[in-house]
Formats: C-alpha cells, structure tokens, sequence
C-alpha cells in the first residue's frame, strides 16, 4: 500500500468526525435515512397506497372508483373465475419451481463439490451469463425455438420423434395446437429464465456441506442415494428455498412469457395487468396483487426461520 | 440475487474437500443442464443472420448480412436505446450512492430492528415485478404525477439498489474491523478514513454492483410498462415487436445487440469482484 501522508485536519470538518464516531448511533441514522427514506417513501408508499385501493370497490356503471371501505373487491377475488387463476398460477409457479431445482441440483452439486479453479470460475461464468443476459431475448429465444416450423419442432422430426410430441400435445392440460401456444411452452420459458436464480443460492448452501459429512456418512455404511436423503439434501435446504423464492416470485410477477408464450388463460401477472389497464378495475387489481404479496411473506418468513436469506 | 458471498471459492473459505471424480451421471445432468442454459441464446445469434423474414424457419434458408444495415438504419431504435442507457446511468448512480449507505450502515451494526430494515431492501426483488410497477403506477396516478424520464428512474433505482446492496455488505462483512481501527490509531479523523481506507476497499464491489444493477436497468421490462407511460426504452420496443412483429429480422438483429451489451458489463462485474476475494484484511 502507499504512504498517504495528510496532515490531522482541523476545524470544523474534525469536530463533526469526532461527534460522529462518539456516537455510532448518530452515524448510524444518518447513513440509513437516504436509503430508507428513498425505499420507505417510494416503494411501501406506493406499495400501500395500492393495497389500501384493494379496500376500494368500482362503480360498475360509471367505472370510476368508490372511496368507501369495503371487502366487496376481496368477495370478487374469490369468484370462481378469479381463483381459478390463482389456482393455476400457483400450479405453473410450483412445477416451475420443482423442474428447476431438477435442472438446477446437478449444475450447483458438481460446481460446488468437483470443479475447481479454472473449472469453477467457467461454472461460475455459465450461470451468471444467462441469468442477467436479457429477459426479453430470452423469451424471444423461445419464442424462436417454439414456432411450429422452428427448431424444436426440426430437432424432434430428425430423431423420428414426431409421434411422441404429436401424443404430448394431444394429452389434455399440457398440451395445446403447438408447443408455443401450451403449458408445455411457457413452463419451459418460465424453467429457462429462472433455472440461474435457483442455482446460484443452491450452489451456495451446497460449498457450506461439509466434505467430512458426506465422508462419514459412506464410511457409515450408506449407499449414496441415502446420503443425499439425509445428509445433502437437509443441508442444502436454505438454497432451496431461497431459489424458490426467485422461481415462485418471479412466476407469479410474470406478464408477459404467458402473452408471448402458453395457452390463452390468464395467470395472475396477465390478469393483474388487464384489470388495471383496459379494466380500469385498480381495485380489483390490486385485490389480485394481495395474493402474490402474501405467499412471498409466508416463504420469507419460512427463509429468515431456516436461515436462506442468507444464501441469496 | 447473486451476491459476492455466493461466489468465494470453497478453498477461501478453509473447507478443504479432497473429492475423488465426479460420477458419470452427475456430469451427463450438469452437461445437459448446461446445454440448456445457452443453446436458446445460439439460436438467436443464427436467425440474425437468416434471410427468411416471414416466419422462424429452422434452419434458415440463407444466410445475409443485410439486416444488420437495416437496423442501423433505424432511428426509432436508436431513440429507445438513448434513452434506455439514459434511465440506467441515472438510476445506477443513485442506486450505488443508496446501497453503498445502506450497506455501510448495515453490515456490522445489530440494533432493534436491523432484520426488518434489511428484508426491506430484499423486499423489491422478492415481491413480483407486477406488484412494483402497479403501485408506483398507481401511485403517481393519485399524486397526479405525469409519466416522464423521472418516474421511469424512480422505479428503476428502487429495485437497482438491492444489487448494490448485497455487493458492497458482502464486501464489508469482509473487511476486518482493525483496518479502521489502525487508520484511527494513526490519526487519521472519520472523512480521512473514509477516503484513503474504506473506499479504496469497497470501491470495486460498488462499480461491481453498479455493473449489474445498470444491466438490470437496462433490460427491465416488467416494471418499466407501467411507469413510461409513452416513451420507449429498448425493452418496451423489443416488447411491441414480440407482440406484434413488425420486421422480425430487424429484431433478431437488436436481440444479437443486447446480448453484447449486457455481456459486456457482466463479465467486467465478475472480474472486479474476483479480484476482489483478496481485499486487504480478509484474512482475519
């Protein structure tokens, strides 16, 4: 390091340094309140000036507001038609969740346990390219991929395969007049877009197992599928959970892959979207927006229990 | 959000693991897993070269350069792109200046209420994008706020400063106590400190997260629909064209451009922060 020589400053610039490191407290406060007065004012202000809309119903002949407090918006969220799309919504964000610790666990185990140096840097690399590359390309890129005369569809014709997809998309619920128009098509967008932000977290809990654990438990006598049962998996539980806190909310945020990608029933993100916009039903809207809210509080709470919030 | 605490090689962190080889399974799974990951991005990279403009034929036809001009040629998207780098630079700056307190004043600090003030800077990214955007929307419908530049920003930052935040706390929670106790012992007053000890220190973990956070914001979409009102960024204009294509060649080529743009300051984030798993005092 080089010599910083600078003479012990006087004055008032010195005073206030000394007040400040008197009282931690002092500096505390005034490092928090730019970002908190930034994040307090702008984001839970607004955060709950769109709940407290939820209290709101709408007048169904003029379409403006009612500013009288009432749960009739809430009675609304419940009809079956609205449920529905919570229902499946929270389907879609599940299997999402559950395929991408799948695609995500081997990815994580063989980077956090086997690569090494340069290895683990180009794991490293792997992850995070696509996960900040673009959201918008990678969606297009499905989009791409999925069109009946696209390359998905080439790729399952070369191997001789058309049957088999011809079934799938027959099959009811998964399947749909072509790949870009089924839950097929948008689980997998969804699975490739939020696959990185599982892995990232799960890798984390997975460096801290430590390798005497495994060890002891092979020398114990188990077959490597115990093991994982009762040694890895345990452990490696708070990255699960963080992870699914990205795949869950960013599927249930989500408006726009189900407009560009999947079938033409809603998910909660599109319903959300159209209640506000050509609706004008901000109170429903914002009813919607209630759910979502309320799943993210139950995993956090569940993160902060099991310790992941500190694998994000 | 990728921190730096999720990225310190094992063998920083004294956990000596003498692995013998990976089974054949668990390589064939993270080879395919991998494959998947990246394959999609390829394709992109060959349809800007495809001389098919109608439909996503497989494979392409022809291959041509001519789209490339084309784009160029287009102004609407280099207003979009002006504007987008616009809204990033601006909402990174203020992000950096808001996560770098936040994290100043919460990495070592316990007092009542520090857990609630941290899951408050978690809460943007964990909380869906839709839920964001609606109530900044909403709420500047109610303040009566018209949609300009500012309004794109101030959602931009607001979700911008977490990425700024987990990197510079991460980079705090490393930097051990008695380098500031030393620089205080020596004479040095509080601002002094500041600049010669800690900022050194923490410098590359915040451009590091300004990297990230400006690709964030470059590339936000979700949020950015409901506080633009009629401008476009890039994302909004790519959005209108996925909807309701226009020119598909012309944006397979903008595709190819934001996969280079965003690349760019991701790989430049991950160099400053590995360089950085050798910041003076680590080692306890």
């Amino acid at each position: 390091m080089t010599v910083v020589v600078t003479p012990p400053q006087d004055g008032a610039l010195r005073r206030v340094s000394d007040v400040l490191i008197a009282r931690p407290g002092l500096l505390l406060m005034l490092l928090l309140t730019p970002p908190l007065l930034w994040l307090g004012v702008v984001y839970l202000g607004a955060l709950f000036a769109l709940l407290a809309q939820s209290f709101f119903s709408i007048d169904e002949f003029s379409g403006t507001i009612v500013y009288q407090p009432t749960l009739a918006t809430y009675a609304e969220l419940l009809a079956p038609a609205n449920l529905d799309i919570i229902v499946r919504t929270l389907v879609v964000a599940a299997v999402v969740t559950v395929l991408a610790a799948l695609v995500a666990f081997p990815i994580a185990y063989y980077a956090a346990r086997y690569a090494r140096g340069k290895v683990k840097a180009l794991f490293y690399l792997a992850v995070m390219m696509p996960l900040w590359s673009s959201y918008l390309v990678k969606v297009y890129a499905w989009k791409l991929l999925l069109a009946k005369e696209g390359a998905v569809t080439w790729l399952v014709q070369a191997a001789g395969l058309t049957k088999i997809l011809d079934l799938w998309l027959a099959a009811p619920l998964v399947g749909g007049p072509s790949l870009s128009v089924s839950y097929t098509g948008m689980v997998l967008t969804f699975l490739y877009l939020w696959t990185p932000f599982m892995i990232l977290p799960l890798q984390a809990s997975l460096e801290r197992v430590p390798a005497t654990l495994i060890e002891a438990s092979d020398d114990l006598g188990a077959a490597p599928r115990q093991t994982f049962r009762h040694v890895i998996l345990p452990l490696a539980a708070p990255g699960l959970i963080a992870g699914a806190i990205f795949t869950f909310s960013l599927t249930l945020g989500d408006y726009i892959v189900p407009q560009i990608v999947g079938p033409s029933s809603l998910i909660l993100g599109q319903a959300v979207y159209a209640e506000q916009g050509n609706a004008g039903n901000v109170p429903l809207a914002a009813a919607f927006c209630v759910a979502p809210i309320a799943i993210m509080f139950v995993f956090l709470a569940l993160a902060r229990r099991t310790g992941a919030l500190d694998a994000l | 959000m990728p921190s730096e605490a999720g990225k310190a090689p094992a063998a920083a962190r004294g956990t000596a693991k003498q692995a013998g080889r990976s089974p054949l399974g668990l390589n064939l799974a993270a080879g395919a897993g991998l494959a998947f990951l990246h394959l999609p991005l390829a394709f992109i990279l060959l349809y800007a070269f495809s001389d098919e403009d109608k439909s996503f034929q497989f494979p392409p036809p022809g291959l041509t350069f001519r789209w490339f001009g084309v784009a160029w040629d287009r102004p609407d998207i280099w207003e979009a792109l002006a504007l987008s780098i616009r809204v990033a630079l601006v909402s990174t700056a203020l992000a950096i200046l808001l996560g770098a307190l936040a994290a100043a004043a919460l990495s070592r600090a316990k007092f009542f209420g520090r857990d609630s003030i941290s899951l408050l800077f978690i809460l943007p990214i964990a909380l869906p994008g839709i839920v964001t955007g609606i109530s900044l929307r909403s709420a500047f419908n109610l303040m009566e706020i018209p949609f300009s530049y500012w309004t794109i920003v101030l959602g931009h930052a607001t979700f911008c400063i977490v990425v700024v935040y987990n990197n510079a706390v991460a980079r705090f929670r490393r930097l051990s106590p008695s380098l500031v106790e030393a620089s205080m012992d020596l004479g040095a007053d509080g601002f002094q400190t500041f600049r010669h000890v800690l900022l050194p220190s923490i410098a590359t973990s915040l451009l590091a997260g300004g990297l990230l956070a400006f690709a964030l914001s470059f590339d936000e979409v979700i949020v950015t629909t409901f506080t633009a009102g009629q401008q476009r960024t890039l994302p909004i204009w790519m959005l209108g064209e996925l909807i309701r294509p226009h020119q598909r060649p012309v944006t397979n080529v903008v595709a190819v451009a934001v996969i280079l743009v965003t690349a760019i300051p991701i790989l430049a984030a991950y160099y400053l922060t590995r360089e950085g798993e050798h910041v003076a005092g680590a080692g306890k």
